[in-house]
């Protein structure tokens, strides 16, 4: 552990993504095969299944501080990180520290007679997690909660933090995952591609697997998706891309994206989470078992009934079951919009033209497609501008706008600008107006950065949408002043304020909701603008949302 | 009116012409029948707690104040009291300091490595006080020069003619810019991302300061290291400085007062949050 805790803090304590690539190879170098595995499994932000949840690691962290509770939420409230505030609160370094007479311990722990219990930092990574962290998910409450915090106590600030950190998944440090197998592909001098691939799906660290990861196979298991090839935003205007006739244009529908993967007469479906979700969508998987071996299709998992896709919301209730029953099935039918293929008799098609591809794929499905597994029509307006009368129809046909594919490109991996582009429509928008704010996590925590906000349903304020992002750096820091200074009450770590700052709001749609005491509920809102020209009162109505809601249920 | 400790730093900061004050440390003039006296806070050169006595009932105030000890002024002195006024900048128990001389070998050991990869080392820190202590907790590790921004150089200045030890400096201006690489320069925050810093080309940034103890708080600021290192007192300190008072009653002031007398009362100890017009800090 102490091996990666010094990658962690050479990765935390560096804006520089050179830097953060030569600490991560150095570390793949020098670290055993197995804990290289799992630091490379960590660093992409993978993680194992939590066996402690957070609400756990909550109220243990209550228990262990010997502070009063609402001392503790306060300061988790002001740090705005579990695992961070448990280490803050109860690492080996931290305790007998907070009482009036605690002085003595702090220094006593301070000069570091901590020792003899440098076991636990000397645990390499990978035997953390399959000595440790795996098998608590066989223990009861009871015992988890001793284990757990035996480690709390035992470790210092540092890897407190960081087991903590591991026990409830997500490491974020920065590193994204094109940087992590930048690093491999330095180490293993194989191209990014290559590494990529051999990171998809479903694997377990090992030494075994990284030993296959350095011989280039990796985790090529037969079910295994290829890494997704992802559109950028268009910004500026459609003409610069040149002649219309040089991309294909197809709808940008609203679902799931994901892959069918069919090979050796077993057929998966892959979310772009990279999460199995076949058993989700069993006429789906059942219409796939038609396809020829050695086929890969990339395409959108969407709802869709009476001849139309269905809103978003109702795909996310399908998901949301644990059990799917016949009525679901029935109420909420599910159909696989193809774009791409992918592989083809066996053979991966990615470097071969879009034109191709198309061609192979629709010839593909006219002959084993069937309805479920459709292919996404090309839309045939054959100038930027018809096309641009074609994309004001996409909120009549519910879809997000207009994807814009060059013919020419092949199949590439991750975001890589210049060759697919989203043509999307304009976000709704409203004013709302701040209503509750709570601290944020990560760089934003000890600022108060999730908003709530709220329209009016006559003279009252209704809250409407939950947003995080769309202010920029300084209006956070002058919006956070006035929060503290124009609290009204405080609940907990979230505070009531003053109703009066106006903010333009975009949302990309609207359902009707029955946990929501509006009766709305908004897809991804966020901040367009402080509104500061605008008082209170001229906030829109909640009727004004539902008109909208009444018009995109035509 | 200011400690003789800090008549200098005072009369610098003060238009041409003020009058500055000067009162020894444990010394006491009279304001009608209340007796005044200053004593070390501890927190930088010349700082001071107001001890105020009248009629046998004795109020302290004590300004911003640290109980880790500073080679740049007097050590905070302890004193008794019925009503104590106390600064509350950090006061949760997540704040808690370890040594100065651990966080300056970790300074040490960042102006090194960066040294060793050709960058210079750009360290933040409030121009008075900070500054001058990390230059003076410096002087066991190196005897190296320091270089420093106009707004620090100045206040350097002035606690080098009052005899503080700290390594030597130079201003930044006077330096050509070849020297830079592998240098350590001293700024104050408000240089952070400033035309000024173009001069150092590729660099690391650091920053010194009690808030560095919360990893988001870094983060948000952009800075690559954050150094805890703070001239006020942590969460333990705080807690022991009450009780070294004696004080029956506790006035709180900046930062978490209100926390920390929530907490004071269910220990049931009389505590409450005064508010002041004073500035905020740090």
């Amino acid at each position: 552990m102490r091996r990666f805790a010094a990658l962690f803090e050479s990765l935390d304590t560096t804006n520089a993504t050179s830097a953060k690539v030569e600490a991560m190879a150095a570390y793949f170098r020098s670290a055993p095969a197995a804990d290289a595995a799992w630091a490379v499994f960590v660093l992409m932000g993978r993680r194992v299944k939590r066996s402690v949840g957070q609400s756990l690691l909550h109220a243990w962290l209550i228990e262990e501080a010997g502070l009063p509770a609402w001392l503790v939420e306060e300061t988790y409230g002001s740090v705005g990180d579990l695992a961070e505030t448990i280490a803050l609160l109860v690492a080996a370094d931290a305790r007998g520290t907070h009482s009036r007479d605690g002085d003595a311990g702090f220094s006593r722990v301070r000069d570091g007679q901590a020792s003899g219990l440098d076991w636990a930092a000397d645990l390499s990574l990978s035997r953390w997690f399959t000595e440790r962290i795996l098998p608590l998910a066989d223990m009861d409450p009871a015992a988890k909660r001793v284990q757990v915090t035996s480690w709390w106590r035992e470790l210092k600030y540092r890897e407190c933090f960081l087991v903590t950190k591991l026990l409830t998944g997500a490491l974020r440090v920065g590193v994204s995952r094109s940087l992590v197998t930048r690093a491999l592909s330095m180490v293993f001098e194989q191209p990014r591609v290559q590494i990529e691939r051999s990171l998809m799906g479903e694997w377990l660290p090992s030494a075994e697997f990284w030993q296959a990861l350095a011989r280039n196979e990796g985790s090529l298991h037969v079910s295994h998706p290829y890494p997704f090839f992802l559109a950028s935003s268009l910004e500026g205007p459609v003409e610069a891309l040149g002649a219309r006739e040089n991309y294909l244009a197809e709808w940008k529908w609203d679902g799931i994206r994901g892959q069918i993967v069919r090979r050796r007469g077993e057929c998966s479906l892959w979310s772009r989470g990279e999460e199995i979700i076949t058993a989700r969508f069993p006429e789906i998987t059942a219409a796939a078992s038609s396809l020829p071996d050695g086929t890969v299709i990339d395409g959108e998992v969407v709802a869709w009934k009476d001849e139309r896709v269905l809103p978003f919301a109702h795909l996310q209730q399908r998901i949301a079951r644990v059990k799917l029953s016949a009525k679901i099935l029935k109420d909420i039918p599910a159909r696989f919009i193809a774009y791409d293929l992918l592989e083809s008799g066996g053979e991966d098609l990615r470097p071969q033209p879009l034109r191709h591809r198309r061609g192979e794929l629709a010839a593909l499905l006219g002959r084993r497609g069937g309805q479920i597994i459709q292919l996404s029509a090309e839309l045939p307006q054959d100038s930027w501008q018809a096309l641009g009368q074609q994309r004001q129809q996409s909120r009549v046909r519910g879809v997000e706008g207009i994807m814009l594919k060059s013919w020419e490109s092949h199949y590439g991996t991750g975001r890589q600008r210049g060759a697919w582009w989203k043509w999307k429509i304009d976000p709704f928008v409203f004013d709302g107006v701040l209503l509750y704010a709570a601290p944020g996590n990560g760089w934003r925590s000890n600022l108060y950065t999730d908003y709530t906000f709220g329209v009016w349903s006559g003279d009252a304020l209704v809250s409407v949408a939950k947003a995080y992002s769309g202010l920029n750096a300084d209006e956070i820091q002058e919006l956070d002043r006035w929060i503290r200074a124009h609290t009204r009450e405080k609940f907990g770590t979230v505070r009531s304020v003053e109703a009066h700052h106006v903010f333009e709001l975009a949302y990309e749609g609207i359902a009707r909701s029955t946990r929501h005491k509006s009766g709305v509920a908004l897809r991804f809102p966020r901040i367009l603008r402080w509104r500061k020209d605008k008082a209170a009162g001229e906030a829109d109505q909640l009727a004004d949302l539902q008109r909208v809601l009444a018009e995109q249920q035509v | 009116m200011t400690s003789t400790d800090g008549a200098a730093l005072a009369a610098r900061r003060l238009p041409p012409g003020a009058v500055v004050n000067a009162l020894a440390y444990g010394d006491s003039f009279d304001l009608g029948a209340t007796k005044v006296s200053l004593h070390p806070a501890g927190h930088i050169l010349g700082s001071s707690q107001v001890r105020i006595e009248n009629q046998g009932e004795v109020w302290v105030v004590s300004g911003d104040y640290k109980r880790d000890p500073d080679p740049t002024c007097a050590p905070f002195e302890a004193l008794t009291c019925d009503v104590f006024i106390s600064e509350a900048t950090f006061a949760l128990p997540a704040y808690r300091w370890s040594s100065a001389s651990g966080v300056a070998a970790e300074i040490h050991a960042w102006w090194q490595e960066n040294r060793a990869h050709g960058v210079a080392s750009v360290l933040f820190a409030y121009a008075l006080g900070k500054a001058q202590r990390v230059l003076a907790e410096l002087m066991s590790l190196t005897a190296e020069t320091v270089y420093l921004h106009g707004a620090v150089a100045s206040v350097t200045d002035t606690y080098r003619s009052q005899g503080i030890k700290m390594l030597p400096t130079l201003p930044v201006a006077d330096a050509p810019a070849a020297t830079y690489s592998g240098a350590l320069i001293i700024a104050p925050p408000s240089a952070a991302g400033s035309a000024w810093m173009r001069r150092f080309g590729d660099c690391s940034t650091g920053f010194c300061s009690g808030w560095m103890r919360v990893r988001g708080d870094r983060r948000r600021r952009g800075y690559d290291r954050g150094f805890v290192l703070s001239d006020h007192a942590d969460w333990p300190s705080l807690l022991r400085t009450f009780s070294d008072s004696g004080a029956r009653r506790i006035l709180l002031t900046h930062g978490h007062g209100d926390t920390m007398s929530r907490y004071l009362r269910e220990q049931g100890i009389d505590a409450a949050v005064m508010h002041t017009e004073y500035g905020a800090e740090e």
